[in-house]
């Protein structure tokens, strides 16, 4: 089975700390991580191959420093490892980003693509579902589980909050991970000498510009605007009245009534 | 490495060992201490993360990294459990070595290549009752008999005695001729007329194996002598030189790992009114510390390059060896009275530094051997 997996290099959020004056994040000096989703992602891939055969090839979309993740990924038993790098490729929002991978991805062979379900930077969940979507193949997202079928088919159990649905879907398609996919195995020493010994290619705006549209990428490319971005005010400490259960409710009728919210 | 700074490899295998660490070593590291033995969970974890054999080369199963890259694991376990470290010391930079530098292609195919891989541990017998420092006292014989030499007499002080399949032995083919009597012989656990005493009680170090090893007439195959009779001495001489840099990095790790504690407590404790890393005394000593850590880093570093090179690098292991060992102590010592009557409780992993701190100027040969090989290259 050939099998691509798309990865985010982003910063280790449990080491960012803020700004107590300025309330924005430190940035500076935080160690950055292959996107944990992304991560299990990689080891459901390495999985599958184990029992399957074939290959897994590791696709990031970011600046040149982002080659550390994909050595990572090689050095975790990846196959191969493109990194998609361009100056027009930069500020992307999800939709232009899904873009450009596509357009890298439409340059690959493959019966399986995973992402991870969402990054730990972003929190928006869309780059997986648009990469299906803009290659048109089916997708399944919030993926706990994957297995093969006999007919080459893949069976994805898709977790909700309260349930999970159970879905055959032929490939090729895309799956979205979950970090309960899979628990990411180490990189090995000798695979991260072996990494390092190994080519990352690198496909720039030249190498893809027949796969995509110009005017779909980058920052103008990019359909989402941020009209603003705050930080969410701390809301004061509540008042707790401690009264029986009857006065309790009066209490609150009152209040909701003196506030006119009902 | 060019200059002091970490190639791409060795700074992501840093990382690995870093995390490998935290997440499957620190949460057991003071049950370990507690029940002075070591999980076989562990092992196989180590194992399965290809730990044993990292500086060999990939041709017989090992990882193909250099000698620094082994320092950064040793310093980046031993951070977190000192017992790790001298468990994948004694086997990767003692044990590993005879056989990698004196073995036959054969021998190395058959005995070397299942160590590096890690499904058999190994361990180093050399020291006996009457042997430490002065290891020419060696008294255990291996007399010649047709296709086999028969083993007699007993070792002390074997470390990964109780968890190892494979042993180089030490013991003399020629009782006239001393230490240039002395023969290496590569020796399986199961062979008949082995007896593994048990886990010797110590003061730290405690999850790692070592027992004293007796040996009633063993009959060893001759095709498991390393090297050529009458060259043991040569061969344990040479495997210990190396095996400094592990030690040496194992103290930096004990150190420096001590001082990551001291750091997060002194920002959290409060006397006098504010955190005692406000007081002058904390930051000048920490600063004291970590710059002799440090020091001692480069050292081992430096020790490390040279082996890396085929240079001379014995005496830069001594050097290295002698200086971190001795600021491992200091250090630790140091961070327990940072720490203060919480130090001393067994509640704090400091109090577990400063006792497995103390064998690295012991172990591998004491600060005093040290000082006599050091002072042997000075032409006095």
């Amino acid at each position: 089975m050939k099998i691509v997996v798309c990865i985010k290099q982003v910063p280790d959020t449990t080491e960012v700390k803020l700004d107590p004056k300025t309330n924005t994040l430190i940035r500076d000096g935080v160690p950055s991580i292959i996107n944990p989703d992304d991560k299990a992602g990689i080891e459901a891939a390495l999985t599958l191959k184990e029992q399957l055969g074939g290959t897994v090839t590791v696709v990031c979309m970011g600046p040149p420093q982002a080659d550390v993740a994909l050595r990572e990924a090689l050095a975790m038993g990846c196959d191969d490892a493109i990194l998609m790098s361009d100056r027009a490729f930069g500020g992307s929002d999800t939709y232009a980003t899904a873009h450009v991978i596509a357009a890298g991805l439409k340059t690959l062979d493959y019966d399986l693509i995973i992402t991870g379900r969402q990054a730990i930077d972003g929190d928006t969940a869309q780059v997986g579902p648009q990469i299906a979507e803009q290659l048109g193949i089916p997708q399944v997202s919030y993926a706990a589980e994957v297995k093969t079928a006999e007919d080459g088919a893949v069976v994805v159990k898709r977790q909700f909050e309260d349930r999970y649905q159970l879905l055959k879907v032929k490939t090729p398609c895309l799956i979205t991970a979950l970090s309960e996919l899979a628990q990411p195995r180490y990189m090995t020493v000798s695979g991260i000498v072996n990494a390092y010994n190994k080519e990352v290619k690198v496909l720039t705006f030249e190498d893809v510009k027949n796969n995509l549209n110009p005017d779909f990428i980058g920052l103008k490319g990019s359909p989402t605007n941020v009209k603003q971005s705050f930080t969410k005010q701390v809301k004061g400490a509540g008042t707790v009245i401690n009264v029986s259960a009857d006065e309790a409710v009066k209490t609150i009728m009152d209040k909701l009534i003196e506030k006119h919210i009902i | 490495m060019v200059g002091f700074e970490l190639t791409k490899t060795q700074q992501l295998c840093k990382e690995l060992f870093h995390n490998f660490a935290e997440n499957e070593i620190r949460p057991i590291a003071r049950d370990m201490d507690e029940k002075e033995e070591y999980p076989r969970e562990l092992l196989d974890k180590l194992q399965k993360a290809h730990m044993f054999g990292i500086p060999y080369p990939q041709e017989l199963g090992g990882a193909g990294a250099d000698v620094l890259t082994y320092t950064l694991a040793m310093e980046e376990l031993s951070k977190v459990d000192a017992s790790t470290g001298i468990t994948l010391s004694v086997h990767t930079s003692l044990c590993c070595p005879c056989i990698y530098e004196n073995g036959t292609d054969e021998q190395k195919e058959r005995f070397l290549r299942p160590l590096i891989s890690g499904e058999k541990i190994g361990a180093f017998s050399l020291t006996e009752p009457n042997a430490g420092t002065d290891a020419s006292g060696v008294q255990t014989t291996a007399d010649k008999d047709g296709d086999y030499y028969i083993l007699n007499g007993s070792k002390m002080f074997t470390t990964n005695a109780g968890i190892a399949d494979t042993f180089v032995v030490f013991a003399l083919t020629d009782k006239s001729k001393g230490p240039k009597g002395m023969s290496a012989f590569i020796v399986d656990r199961t062979m008949e007329g082995i007896t593994v005493g048990t886990n010797i009680p110590r003061m730290g170090i405690r999850a790692a194996s070592n027992c004293e090893v007796a040996f009633t007439n063993v009959k060893v195959p001759a095709d498991r002598l390393l090297g050529k009779e009458g060259g043991g001495y040569k061969i344990a001489m040479t495997a210990l030189g190396g095996g400094r840099i592990g030690i040496g990095a194992q103290a930096v790790g004990i150190a420096q790992g001590a001082i990551n504690e001291a750091i997060k407590y002194v920002k959290e404790r409060k006397q006098f009114g504010k955190n005692i890393s406000k007081f002058q005394n904390t930051q000048f000593k920490l600063a004291e510390m970590q710059t002799k850590v440090d020091a001692a880093r480069l050292m081992v570093w430096r020790a490390a390059v040279e082996k890396d090179k085929h240079g001379n690098y014995a005496p830069l292991a001594a050097m290295c060896k002698l200086f971190a060992s001795e600021t491992a102590n200091e250090v630790t010592r140091g961070c327990v009275q940072l720490f203060g009557g919480y130090g001393y409780s067994r509640e704090y992993p400091v109090e577990r530094a400063m006792r497995d701190a103390k064998i690295t100027e012991i172990y591998e040969g004491t600060s005093e051997a040290m000082k006599m090989i050091i002072s042997g290259t000075m032409k006095l």
